[in-house]
């Protein structure tokens, strides 16, 4: 069905249903993979996406090799089958690669890099179905993975976009809410730390909007941790 | 490199003692030069200079087909090359993520914006203009997306639209100015020893844990946002940076 952008927020409800401040429904599983030392599947509105974990292992290329900690890869790719729209072309392109380097730097900050000098960390994304918010719900569940593949990490961290339509800030938008709508602010939070992790921002906001979305996505990623250490103990559970 | 850790100690060590070492104090940016038309082949240049840092922006104007959802705007496409002629670190080779990190945010700020009125970039059914910012980064001594912004801007500023007629474009007549809305610039701050620091040297950027840029497009608004680097930053860094940002504006929206 397609959605216009007057009907992206009607008295306050948003086109699927929503209240500006609810989430999507967020489901998280670990461990789904056999072959990676780290899994997890996030299924989130109707976003699909798999993460699973290599390493730590040997760098390559060889040269690159840090004596004092691990080197951390992603790679956020999106399959070719993933949008509801054209068939897309395979492999990382200009914008999945930008995102791998901005996922990069979260898990640079919260894996405990210097506890495994001369290797590398290798974190690979696949968006299997996208609707909006793929980045934040990939790295999301690469939280997930990392714990699963044992990886000692500061905090599990949570990804969560806000955005505007007539001035409202949402979070958690969907594709129609990402296409049509005036903004897009995804952010990965550390709770622990208090702090942001990755933060981007298009389309045109005041200072008090994005301080508003940081406020509603701090907010949200309480939500998402939970669902995520519940995942974790489920995997986990004796018998 | 044993030289790049003495040169991150060395700016780590100005700055933990609320120095740096050009002198400038932590919300300074250097002295900043933009000249317009310095490649009067394209459509539009500028050279964009923040202390030793060197970029500059060319805009070439060329014809195309729409993109299918959006049949009846032009594009605008944004492009950035890390030559090696500008740093030792710089190879040649297919972009690597730094590049297209660079052009990806210019790209963001400048399509947020509104600054080019894309509807006006149509010309007939499946015809319509399509703009190219090309930034080569000849000299890199830091700050080097707050310096793109400033090229590519100029860039845009200083375009001149070329004829067209009978489905053709005539690129030695060029009777129009491109129309530019709004001037959009760009400071991004390094996080050092836990400090914040605007237009960082290449010798403090090695000792920088993250980096965080604001584009804005008017005295209040932003138009483009992106974090780098492992550091986290916590909302009221955040909230300062932002209000940091908008008072850096009047003065590199009056080098443009």
């Amino acid at each position: 069905m397609k959605i216009t952008k007057d009907q992206l927020l009607v008295n306050g409800k948003r086109n699927d249903g929503r209240s500006p401040d609810d989430l999507r429904s967020f489901k998280v599983t670990a461990g789904v993979l056999k072959k990676a030392k780290g899994s997890a599947m996030v299924e989130w509105g109707k976003n699909k996406v798999l993460v699973g974990i290599y390493g730590p292992g040997e760098v390559f290329p060889k040269h690159l090799t840090n004596y004092t900690k691990a080197l951390v890869n992603v790679r956020y790719s999106m399959a070719p089958f993933c949008g509801a729209e054209e068939h897309g072309r395979s492999g990382p392109n200009r914008r999945a690669i930008e995102i791998g380097k901005v996922a990069k730097h979260v898990f640079e900050n919260i894996i405990l890099t210097r506890d495994f000098p001369r290797t590398q960390i290798d974190i690979y994304i696949e968006i299997l179905q996208s609707d909006g918010g793929t980045r934040v719900a990939g790295i999301t569940a690469a939280s997930v993975a990392l714990a699963d593949a044992g990886i000692p990490c500061k905090d599990l961290v949570q990804g969560v976009s806000a955005g505007k339509v007539n001035d409202t800030v949402l979070v958690d938008l969907d594709k129609w809410e990402d296409n049509l709508g005036e903004g897009d602010c995804p952010v990965v939070v550390s709770l622990r730390s208090n702090e942001i992790l990755l933060f981007q921002l298009d389309e045109v906001w005041t200072k008090q909007q994005v301080l508003q979305g940081f406020e509603k996505i701090f907010n949200a990623a309480k939500v998402l941790r939970q669902v995520q250490e519940e995942s974790l103990k489920e995997n986990y559970k004796e018998g | 490199m044993i030289i790049d850790e003495i040169k991150e100690a060395v700016s780590k060590d100005f700055i933990s003692k609320n120095t740096r070492q050009d002198g400038r104090n932590f919300l300074q940016y250097r002295d900043i030069t933009v000249t317009k038309n310095i490649i009067p082949n394209a459509e539009g240049s500028a050279l964009a200079q923040i202390g030793d840092t060197k970029v500059y922006a060319g805009v070439k104007i060329d014809l195309a087909t729409p993109y299918a959802d959006k049949p009846d705007e032009g594009i605008i496409v944004v492009n950035s090359e890390l030559s090696p002629i500008a740093h030792f670190k710089f190879e040649s080779g297919p972009p690597t993520e730094e590049s297209i990190e660079l052009a990806r945010v210019v790209d963001r700020g400048l399509r947020s914006s509104g600054a080019v009125d894309f509807k006006k970039l149509f010309l007939e059914e499946e015809k319509v203009l399509s703009v190219y910012v090309d930034l080569a980064v000849v000299d890199h001594s830091g700050d080097l997306i707050d310096c793109s912004y400033l090229a590519a801007m100029a860039a845009l500023k200083s375009t001149m639209v070329p004829k067209y007629e009978d489905g053709k474009l005539l690129h030695d007549e060029r009777p129009n100015k491109l129309e530019i809305l709004n001037d959009v610039v760009c400071t991004s701050f390094e996080k050092i020893s836990g400090k914040l620091l605007i237009d960082a040297t290449d010798d403090e950027e090695l000792a920088s844990s993250g980096r965080v840029s604001f584009a804005s497009c008017d005295d209040s608004h932003f138009c483009a946002g992106q974090k780098s680097g492992s550091a986290g930053f916590t909302v009221k860094e955040m909230d300062s940076m932002m209000d940091l940002a908008l008072e850096q504006r009047k003065l590199l929206v009056s080098k443009l």
